[in-house]
């Protein structure tokens, strides 16, 4: 069996199972946000009574993200739904606005509060709950019904899928990062290439890349149409959830056997590989960075859950240090743990990273989903009209940031610093001696 | 959220790639769908993010709403291409159609999130065809759709068109959604 397949067996009672079996699961944890959240408790009161308690307080984490920093009064009620949901059922985690437990993003949030551990089923309210297949788990993204089922029962139904297997061999040149080997794979497949389908990522170019470069590959198995992303849990992945995890739960480090059945393989010698970008309209519409350098830019956004860890600072920091970005750029710590990180960490002693990015002329903004998709219209860093943006967000559709008629290009934080500096797309290796 | 499997009505026809975001624009998820005078919003944003060009094919430029009505649309089945409802796990997305009174969604092939929420929450039939349809139905045609056979007739063209089988969420569908599903297998109490 895959790595997907045997979590999945395990979750469901069974020795075995194969691509194509309904079966159903046991949900080790439950994640929902502010967007989802509301409905979510609506299906759930609806469906299991206005007195209902959730099958596993332990199980369900609430973590506002999305429409934070905002006036709306829409999206401020919806937080006020999920207080009052958590203060009904008394909920151990929730991550409240407002107060010194906010995170920001979710995805990110998970692992750093020690919710994501190899081996388990998580599912999320957001389709990038697949980025935490980089801890070794089954994770991926549900509909308000679905965690409305799963928050009274602690089950769902799932559809076995097949496993496509990428291996990445060689260690990744200064001037690629995760984002530029999942646009290539992307590229490759098509954005429907995956659907319905785990992509496993495997080979020693994988095992290379830290925490939160195997999260970004795993966060866009979605862009493809896959169901997970999945790497295998090694030392690094065991090391850094043992540091997180304050429950010291048990979990169970599994891996594909040598003769699982892989639907299919792809191979890539990472050492060969140029940067790249998705142009608009879809995440799989690749280019080559030296294909299109020049194309005039107006505006650069570096966050997100896929774009906004320290790893993608601290890349882009190399880049912008010591020089003055030519348009609009817009900096959005993923947490508040690495808002924090932008203000103590220095590149060789000097600087802080926040220092790096505001003299370069960036404007920072508070943790949160922020512009990656669009979000209400005061919402930081918004396309509120047909400008260019490249931004180191995961999806590209049209009006995804804003403005309908907006055109996003998706990039690594590397690419990003440089094209920010030059007002036009740029290689990154023109900045890195 | 009564599914019906047989459903006449005209034809709304979209292309391929109809991701979450143009089905329904983030800046609208701050309705709360659980919500009656709520989920009736998401009928008036329905398909308010797919550029003017690509709504209503193969002309374009042709509105989801009639003048008649903001909320609800004068269409019944959606007609579309490869990869329909891409990209997010908002719900929203088939409450929106739903909400904007369709009934059916017929495409190449979905995208799986959109396909699990549309039979798991009741809202929409997600259908695929055969042959791609969204170069041959016409915005307006009057359609005629057999959910369980498996058939579209085109009343328009005279032409019909072979769908595949819904296969193992037909039953989901016909209860209406997982949790009248499950209530009627003992999976839940009733």
């Amino acid at each position: 069996m895959t790595l997907t397949e045997k979590i999945l067996a395990r979750h469901s009672g069974r020795a075995s199972v194969q691509p194509g079996d309904n079966i159903w699961v046991d949900v080790d944890v439950l994640m929902t946000h502010d967007v989802c959240g509301p409905g979510t408790i609506g299906v759930f009161h609806q469906n299991f009574g206005r007195q209902a308690k959730v099958w596993d307080r332990d199980k369900v984490v609430i973590i506002p993200d999305h429409y934070i920093f905002t006036a709306d009064a829409m999206a401020n009620r919806n937080v006020d739904v999920l207080r009052a949901f958590v203060a009904e059922q008394n909920l151990p985690h929730f991550y409240d606005v407002g107060t010194e437990r906010y995170k920001g993003v979710c995805h990110i949030a998970l692992p750093e509060e020690g919710h994501t551990r190899p081996g388990e089923i998580l599912l999320g309210t957001d389709s990038h709950t697949c980025t935490a297949g980089a801890f070794g788990e089954f994770a991926t993204g549900i509909g308000n019904t679905d965690a409305g089922f799963v928050m009274g029962t602690g089950k769902t139904w799932l559809k076995v899928p097949p496993t496509l297997r990428f291996v990445f061999h060689g260690e990744l040149p200064p001037y690629l990062m995760a984002k530029d080997l999942i646009l290539a794979v992307i590229g490759d497949i098509g954005c429907d290439g995956a659907t319905y389908m785990a992509m496993e990522f495997d080979g020693d170019g994988v095992y290379c890349l830290n925490i939160e470069e195997r999260m970004t590959l795993c966060n866009m198995a979605i862009e493809a149409g896959g169901k997970n992303g999945i790497i295998r849990a090694d030392q690094k992945t065991v090391d850094f959830v043992k540091s997180r995890d304050k429950s010291a739960k048990p979990f169970v480090v599994e891996q594909s056997d040598s003769d699982a059945p892989f639907a299919r393989e792809w191979v890539y010698d990472v050492t060969k590989l140029r940067p790249v970008v998705a142009k608009p309209h879809s995440p799989d519409n690749r280019a080559y960075v030296d294909e299109i350098q020049g194309t005039p830019i107006d505006r650069a956004y570096i966050g997100s859950c896929t774009g906004g860890k320290m790893t993608d600072f601290r890349a882009a920091a190399r880049i912008l240090n010591g020089h003055s970005v030519k348009i609009d750029t817009f900096v959005v710590p993923a947490t508040t743990e690495i808002a924090r990180l932008l203000k103590t960490e220095r590149i060789d002693g000097g600087q802080t990273l926040e220092e790096i990015f505001l003299n370069a002329g960036a404007k920072i903004g508070e943790a949160s989903c922020a512009a990656c998709l669009g979000g209400p219209s005061d919402t930081f860093g918004r396309l509120n009209s047909a400008i260019k943006c490249i931004s180191t967000t995961n999806r590209n559709f049209p009006g995804r940031m804003g403005h309908k008629q907006a055109e996003v290009f998706l990039a690594s934080p590397l690419t990003v610093a440089a094209s920010a500096l030059r007002g036009s797309i740029t290689d990154p290796r023109e900045y890195l001696s | 959220m009564n599914l019906s499997t047989i459903i006449q009505g005209k034809a709304y026809v979209l292309g391929d790639n109809i991701d979450t975001d143009q089905i329904i624009p983030a800046q609208y998820l701050t309705f709360n769908p659980s919500i009656p005078e709520e989920y009736k919003m998401f009928g008036k944003y329905a398909l308010a993010g797919v550029p003017p060009a690509q709504g209503g094919l193969p002309k374009g430029h042709i509105p989801l709403h009639g003048p008649a009505n903001e909320f609800v649309s004068p269409y019944s089945i959606i007609i579309a291409g490869r990869n329909f409802g891409c990209g997010s796990s908002r719900e929203h997305a088939p409450v929106a159609l739903d909400a904007a009174g369709i009934k059916a969604v017929v495409a190449e092939f979905y995208a799986r999130i959109f396909f699990r929420n549309s039979v798991n929450g009741g809202y929409l039939i997600p259908l695929e065809s055969v042959k791609r349809l969204c170069e041959t139905v016409c915005t307006g045609d009057e359609l005629r759709l057999d959910a369980i056979a498996g058939r579209l007739e085109n009343l328009t063209s005279n032409e019909t068109y072979e769908l595949k089988p819904l296969g193992e969420v037909a039953p989901i569908l016909e209860a209406g959604g997982v949790f009248p599903y499950a209530r009627a297998k003992g999976l839940l109490k009733a």
